[in-house]
């Protein structure tokens, strides 16, 4: 990889969009898989939810929830750009993604601590 | 006579496979990264191989690397490059090297082409000259890409383009849109067809390292936006049909 | 990628923006007190709402995040032709099947 470039906002916050899908991709068949279990076998499936009583549990749904967020906000900025007349303000409404990101997903884990 | 200082300079020698060889340039009060690599060839190295033109820059002839950032290097103040005394000068990226510091700009050129941004003619030489309002919307977005100058900088910056060879890169498609915007072209379905193909507008990421590169601050990332909204405005249309 | 599926990437993620905040805001009141298997059922278990919404939900994810992978697999693996489609269809099964499978065990009754 060239260094030198690449550190400029919108490239940055390319990045975090494709690694954030890219983790969510990766998260989703576990998270499909866990709760199939609701049907055949519930008792597992609450076996599986008290982990979600560990504190570094609740912290790892909150980078989920924060990169749900962020993958969501980063990419309706990106259609807006795209099929929106063009406004300048880019870094400002990548920011804004981050910001607004940071937000929910902290509200989330103060309802689950 | 001052103290003169030394700096080293790396340079890329060979093709796609080769090597970085270093040498010792003496620094002057002003001094571009182009003045660099004309002394090293007059100099220290004559088989050191490389292109530039005007060395005012206008001509984009002279586009590098420099510390892995695509650069004119006519444009580049050495004092703000040089890290510790040292200094990277590479081939543009995403081109074929012919040989040290030159490439082949063919791919770049054969984008552009195919990305068909040219004129396509509604009159002749007989009808009147049509006239154009230099304040209409569609004349001030041709306005904003016209001064391309096929540097291939922002073909160099594109990390799409090095990911995806057949992507046409932000100068071709830049050009198609501003041949789009001219009212007196009559082949605007082609223009989006030729933009909506495999490496077409719509693998861009908007990155924006095009814009943030573009020496003459041009935005391709913009003309790439405005490409994208054609055709999918283009596309609901047909479905409304 | 072509056009084509750069469209439906799109419409997909039209799609999936309102659900997602949905899903977060139902994250956010589901976990105050804990979770668990009864509670989750106790919501969803039935109701065909919820199967219409989860469903949905699942699908558009599927062709979202298999459209999107293909993207970083052809850019960063190098992947191409065959084995770049094979590996985008592999991950919309994957997701799908298991996706409704989920979808299925919390509403079924």
């Amino acid at each position: 990889m060239i260094r030198g470039y690449r550190t400029h906002t919108l490239w940055v916050a390319f990045l975090l969009h494709r690694i954030s899908g890219m983790a969510l991709a990766l998260f989703l068949p576990l998270h499909f898989w866990v709760l199939s279990y609701a049907l055949t076998a519930p008792e597992t499936l609450d076996g599986l939810l008290r982990w979600t009583d560990l504190g570094i549990v609740k912290f790892a749904e909150f980078g989920l929830v924060f990169l749900l967020s962020v993958h969501m906000f980063g990419g309706l900025r990106l259609m807006a750009l795209e099929w929106l007349p063009w406004t300048s303000g880019q870094k400002t409404a990548a920011a804004s993604a981050v910001a607004a990101s940071t937000l929910v997903a902290g509200v989330f884990f103060l309802r689950a601590i | 006579m001052a103290d003169k200082h030394q700096m080293s300079v790396s340079v890329w020698r060979g093709a796609a496979a080769g090597s970085f060889q270093s040498f010792d340039v003496t620094m002057e009060e002003n001094q571009t990264v182009l003045d660099v690599v004309a002394w090293i060839q007059q100099h220290a190295d004559p088989t050191l191989s490389y292109r530039y033109a005007c060395r005012v820059g206008m001509c984009g002839s002279c586009a590098m690397m420099v510390n892995g950032t695509p650069r004119w290097t006519c444009r580049t103040h050495v004092k703000k490059v040089l890290v510790d005394g040292h200094m990277e000068i590479a081939p543009l990226r995403n081109l074929p090297v012919i040989k040290d510091l030159a490439t082949d700009m063919d791919p770049f050129f054969d984008k552009w082409v195919a990305a068909e941004g040219l004129h396509h003619p509604t009159q002749t030489r007989h009808d009147p000259i049509e006239a154009i309002d230099p304040a209409s919307a569609a004349r001030v977005e041709v306005n904003a890409g016209i001064e391309c100058i096929n540097c291939s900088v922002c073909y160099a910056a594109c990390d799409t383009v090095a990911g995806n060879p057949d992507y046409l890169g932000p100068a071709a498609l830049q050009r198609a849109w501003s041949v789009y915007n001219d009212s007196k072209d009559a082949g605007r379905q082609a223009i989006l067809d030729a933009v909506s193909g495999v490496g077409g507008c719509h693998n861009c990421h908007s990155q924006g390292s095009c814009a943030v590169h573009c020496p003459n601050e041009l935005n391709p990332m913009n003309a790439i936006a405005g490409l994208k909204r054609e055709t999918a405005r283009n596309f609901f249309r047909r479905r409304a049909r | 990628m072509t056009f084509r599926l750069y469209m439906v990437q799109r419409i997909s993620a039209l799609i999936m923006a309102p659900l997602v905040l949905m899903h977060i805001a139902v994250m956010i009141y589901a976990i105050q007190g804990g979770l668990s298997a009864a509670e989750i059922l106790g919501r969803t278990q039935g109701s065909v709402l919820w199967f219409l919404f989860y469903g949905t939900f699942v699908v558009a994810v599927s062709i979202h995040a298999a459209i999107g992978l293909r993207t970083v697999l052809s850019e960063w693996a190098g992947l191409r032709g065959t084995a770049l489609n094979a590996a985008a269809w592999a991950v919309l099964s994957l997701l799908l099947i298991l996706g409704m499978q989920a979808v299925y065990g919390v509403t079924a009754t």
